[in-house]
């Protein structure tokens, strides 16, 4: 691969993979046994195309578990953490929805990514599904499960423009993307009954700058416990 | 005509067991046989979702990306043998929820292994070999038991429990041929797991409560006692393969009875366990708890949602109707 479709699988790859870390800390925490299945489903899926994308890069294991935060190419968004369960529906909701227009554009293009985003975008749809549904019911559900989702959807909508930041290496119509994603958020929102979220989407303090490996505060938390085990015994295999 | 009557429904569900029958949702069946099943399978649901606990405690820390897909996959599973469990013990005509609120009021119990710390990675494999292990040779005679949702579910629980197990076996031998401290992670984990499994299939004979009646209705088809031997002597051998020693000085092969003699269960540390008085007794079911009331919302969101949106869906069907 080259060193810009080397570039563009980390950022996706980091994307999945931090996301993936993500819901796997709701194991057990689900407010049903339905979304323990399905939270965990996802992150599943999620984790196997970060597997993919590394691997294309090199060893899944040493870029997962040797980088430090300041090499890690994905959103910001991804790396929010869970808060209650409205505010990780609406990280799914905003990623999700990103993630399969991606990967849709990707998947016809016939570019190193096509094979895999034809098979992610599948996986991805169904993540899509999932989000959208609880987000029409937390919205348009109870006055308490609308005013939480209102204000997750708010929390992190200025994480959301990093999504449209042209990844080298990618040949896609970003401001197509985008557009397409904003027509795609306002229906969803419509429908649950909540308002489009306003203030800025990028560029404000520290929103918008993971594709450059700048980082929020508690993603060094996270990678300090998703690394420590693999990095206190170097060279071992487990 | 000939009268039925309470004797009748008694020799029907007698004759039923005896020919190896299965009792299903509508057929009569004894009130305590009723009760025992509800009682037996709903501590069976509850470990599978207490049981996802002290391994989700790894799912974040897991020291490679396959282990970390392999741990995902098994947690998730685990909640939904759950959810089979709930589904067959509802057909006794009890629900989730209230089965759920007996949980969580320390009103049914759970399989006392759960209470017990995931301390290392290693813990993770000496539960998916021994804990594992201990609950398929509890679960593979189930497949046979006489109530039919119950034997059904335990074919496709086994199925991937098996899976679960080998893949723990696996993750050991890993270990225990990896470095020294890999190695040594790994005899400390089998050394802190061995007993709480062997006290998984429950008091000696002379002290269990249910077995006797259960025998005799065909929900167990072993006594504890013998499921417990059986485990040890397909245990040893696979220590042996994986080079971990067991814990226990006075685990032999007896030649006469063709069994591994071993040593003494420690029942005082078991009874102390089962009273609540385990390492994690506090922390799981305070976790599952919270999990469940700072779910409520969630849970009346979709609840309101529904009435909201069938009430919607519904009113043109009335209008032709």
């Amino acid at each position: 691969m080259t060193a810009t479709a080397n570039a563009a699988a980390l950022a996706l790859g980091d994307d999945a993979l931090v996301l993936s870390h993500r819901l796997g800390e709701w194991a057990g925490h689900a407010p049903v046994l339905e979304e323990d299945v399905a939270l965990a489903n996802i992150a599943l899926d999620l984790l196997g195309q970060a597997r993919v994308l590394l691997s294309l890069v090199g060893d899944e294991d040493e870029l997962a578990y040797l980088r430090e935060e300041r090499a890690f190419r994905n959103l910001q968004l991804v790396e929010q953490p869970n808060g209650d369960f409205a505010h990780t529906i609406a990280r799914q909701l905003y990623f999700s929805l990103y993630q399969r227009l991606l990967y849709a554009q990707l998947a016809v293009t016939d570019g190193e990514f096509a094979g895999l985003a034809a098979k992610a975008v599948k996986e991805v749809a169904y993540h899509q599904d999932h989000a959208e549904h609880w987000t029409e019911r937390l919205g348009d559900g109870t006055a308490e499960s609308h005013e939480r989702m209102q204000r997750a959807c708010d929390a992190l909508w200025r994480f959301t423009g990093e999504m449209f930041q042209p990844i080298e290496g990618l040949d896609i119509d970003w401001q197509a993307l985008e557009a397409s994603w904003m027509e795609a958020v306002t229906a969803v929102l419509e429908r649950a009954t909540l308002t489009m979220p306003a203030g800025p989407r990028a560029g404000g303090w520290a929103a918008g700058a993971g594709r450059q490996g700048l980082h929020t505060e508690s993603f060094g938390r996270m990678l300090a416990e998703m690394q420590h085990l693999h990095r206190s015994h170097p060279g071992a295999s487990w | 005509m000939t009268a039925v009557t309470a004797d009748t429904y008694e020799a029907v569900f007698e004759a039923a067991v005896a020919a190896d029958e299965r009792i299903e949702p509508r057929d009569w069946m004894p009130d305590a046989y009723r009760a025992t099943l509800v009682r037996q399978m709903a501590q069976h649901a509850h470990s599978e979702i207490i049981g996802m606990q002290p391994e989700a405690n790894w799912i974040t820390r897991a020291p490679s990306l396959r282990r970390k897909a392999i741990l995902m996959a098994k947690v998730q599973d685990e909640a939904g043998h759950g959810l089979y469990l709930y589904s067959a013990a509802e057909t006794l005509g009890t629900s989730r929820e209230e089965l759920l609120d007996k949980l969580h009021t320390g009103r049914q119990r759970y399989s006392s292994i759960f209470n017990y710390p995931t301390l290392t990675w290693a813990d993770v494999g000496a539960i998916g070999w021994l804990v594992d292990g201990a609950a398929i040779t509890n679960q593979v005679p189930l497949c046979r038991c006489s109530y039919g949702p119950y034997a059904r579910a335990m074919v496709r629980i086994c199925k991937e429990e098996s899976f679960h197990q080998r893949q723990g076996y696996e993750l050991l031998l890993t270990l225990s041929q990896g470095t020294p401290a890999q190695h040594e992670m790994a005899q400390d984990a089998v050394n802190r797991w061995w007993w709480p499994s062997l006290m998984m299939f429950g008091p000696p004979d002379d002290e269990s409560a249910h077995s006797v009646q259960s025998m005799a209705w065909k929900i167990k088809r072993h006594s504890n006692d013998e499921l417990r031997q059986r485990f040890v002597d397909i245990c040893v051998p696979q220590a042996e393969a994986l080079g971990l020693a067991l814990p226990d000085p006075d685990l032999r092969w007896n030649e006469q009875r063709g069994h591994h003699d071993f040593g003494a269960i420690d029942w005082a540390e078991f009874q102390d366990v089962l009273k609540g008085n385990g390492p994690c007794n506090e922390e799981r079911i305070t976790q599952r708890r919270l999990a469940h009331e700072e779910g409520a919302w969630v849970r009346e969101a979709a609840v309101a949602y529904a009435a909201k949106h069938q009430a919607q869906h519904a009113k043109p069907g009335e209008a032709t109707a």
